[in-house]
């Protein structure tokens, strides 16, 4: 057992659930999505942890409908040499919403983006939560979920033509493209476009 | 394999051609272009490793006029879908074949980019020919070199049996029609029918 979890149960008590060894050597450590944030910066910034490096944020539903959804974390201490897993369960009837840990490590960035893209799962306190991997204005849903056909939820032809009218450029952010030196040599359209952050008819409800 | 390729009449000796001032002027414009193809390589997945082999050393498409690799769409006259097309890619590579300029043609290299392939999933343009025009299928996965050579060459059969005096221009821009689909429904089945997958027979559905 990694002496971390046992510092977690101790210092954040009924915050942190079960903690168990996986077979891939790995601590996994259950935490209460309304405490994750207090616990993942106790374990960055304590001094005896130190888990400075989020090596990947990624999301497990399972085919049991009663199992929770969890969103996973793999922490390492890259001077302890030491690796941590924290899981965060959430129920899939209820509201999928978990506190952003981009504030804590910025590479969190993108990979809280992908988990939102694929699976829905609203990170709070996110400065770009959109869809990374599906262009922004997909319509069908959130493709990792079970209940998400593996056709997707369109016809072919509504598939094609939702992806043919969207724009390619509207794909990205003036940031992504690190033009904002180079902004006045762009073409006037190009210009009005990004001025106005047009992505096509973005639904009401992202 | 050879008997294939031959054509019939069309590359015979100019006294053929001389009855007819139009077949002369087509034999003359076929041959140029077919001879001379800057291919716009599309390459999304492994199909396009098989590319970079077909235009190296040993395999080499420099034999057929096509020495120069067209990495714009403006200088270009064929569009090689290497690959996978996956629908953010739709819109881009419509937006290439209609900035290429007049006459153009597309070789849909590979399984993926014919049918879909095994991918036959929420992701992915089930065959590109319901985005462009496709004028010569490569089967395989990837397609060996040879095979993508004859398919250049088939593509090459076909340029030379067009002509320049046809009523209609060769290819009109083809707006979407109220399916969103470049062909009716209908239509792509029919002809896609022998790619579909197995458990998805039709892709327009």
């Amino acid at each position: 057992m990694n002496p971390t979890a046992r510092a977690l149960e101790a210092t954040f008590g009924n915050a942190i659930g079960r903690a168990r060894d996986m077979r891939d050597g790995w601590t996994s450590v259950v935490v209460r999505a309304d405490r994750l944030t207090d616990v993942m910066t106790w374990l960055r910034d304590t001094p005896e942890h130190r888990y400075d490096y989020l090596v990947d944020v990624t999301a497990v539903e399972y085919r049991d409908r009663e199992r929770p959804l969890e969103v996973v974390y793999q922490l390492r201490s890259l001077e302890r040499k030491a690796n941590l897993r924290v899981k965060v369960e959430l129920d899939p009837r209820g509201e999928l919403a978990v506190d952003s840990v981009t504030p804590l490590w910025a590479g969190a960035d993108w990979l809280e983006r992908e988990v939102y893209d694929m699976f829905g799962i609203v990170f709070a306190g996110h400065p770009d939560l959109r869809r990374i991997l599906m262009w922004e204005t997909y319509a069908e849903g959130y493709p990792l979920r079970k209940d998400f056909p593996l056709r997707g939820r369109f016809s072919r032809a509504e598939q094609v033509r939702q992806a043919l009218n969207t724009n390619p450029e509207a794909n990205y952010s003036m940031e992504e493209l690190s033009i904002a030196e180079s902004y006045d040599e762009l073409p006037a359209d190009m210009r009005e476009r990004l001025r106005r952050g047009e992505r096509g008819n973005v639904r009401e409800s992202q | 394999m050879k008997h294939v390729i031959e054509t019939k009449e069309v590359a015979g000796s100019p006294n053929y051609h001389l009855t007819s001032w139009k077949k002369l002027v087509d034999w003359a414009v076929n041959q140029s272009r077919a001879n001379s193809l800057w291919p716009m390589p599309f390459g999304t997945a492994c199909c396009a490793i098989e590319f970079m082999a077909t235009a190296a050393s040993r395999y080499d498409i420099a034999r057929f006029g096509m020495e120069r690799q067209a990495f714009s769409p403006r200088q270009a006259d064929v569009l090689i879908c290497a690959g996978r097309l996956p629908f953010k890619l739709a819109p881009v590579i419509r937006r290439i074949y209609d900035q290429m300029p007049q006459p153009k043609w597309v070789i849909s290299m590979g399984a993926c980019a014919s049918s879909g392939g095994i991918f036959d999933n929420y992701a992915m343009v089930q065959g590109i020919d319901t985005i462009v025009p496709v004028d010569v299928y490569v089967p395989g996965c990837p397609p060996r070199p040879e095979g993508l050579l004859y398919g250049i060459l088939l593509l090459h059969k076909k340029i030379k049996g067009e002509s320049l005096f046809d009523a209609v221009r060769r290819r009109d821009e083809q707006l979407l029609d109220e399916h969103g689909l470049r062909l009716p429904p209908a239509e792509i089945d029919e002809v896609s029918e022998p790619f579909g997958n197995s458990v998805h027979q039709f892709r327009s559905a």
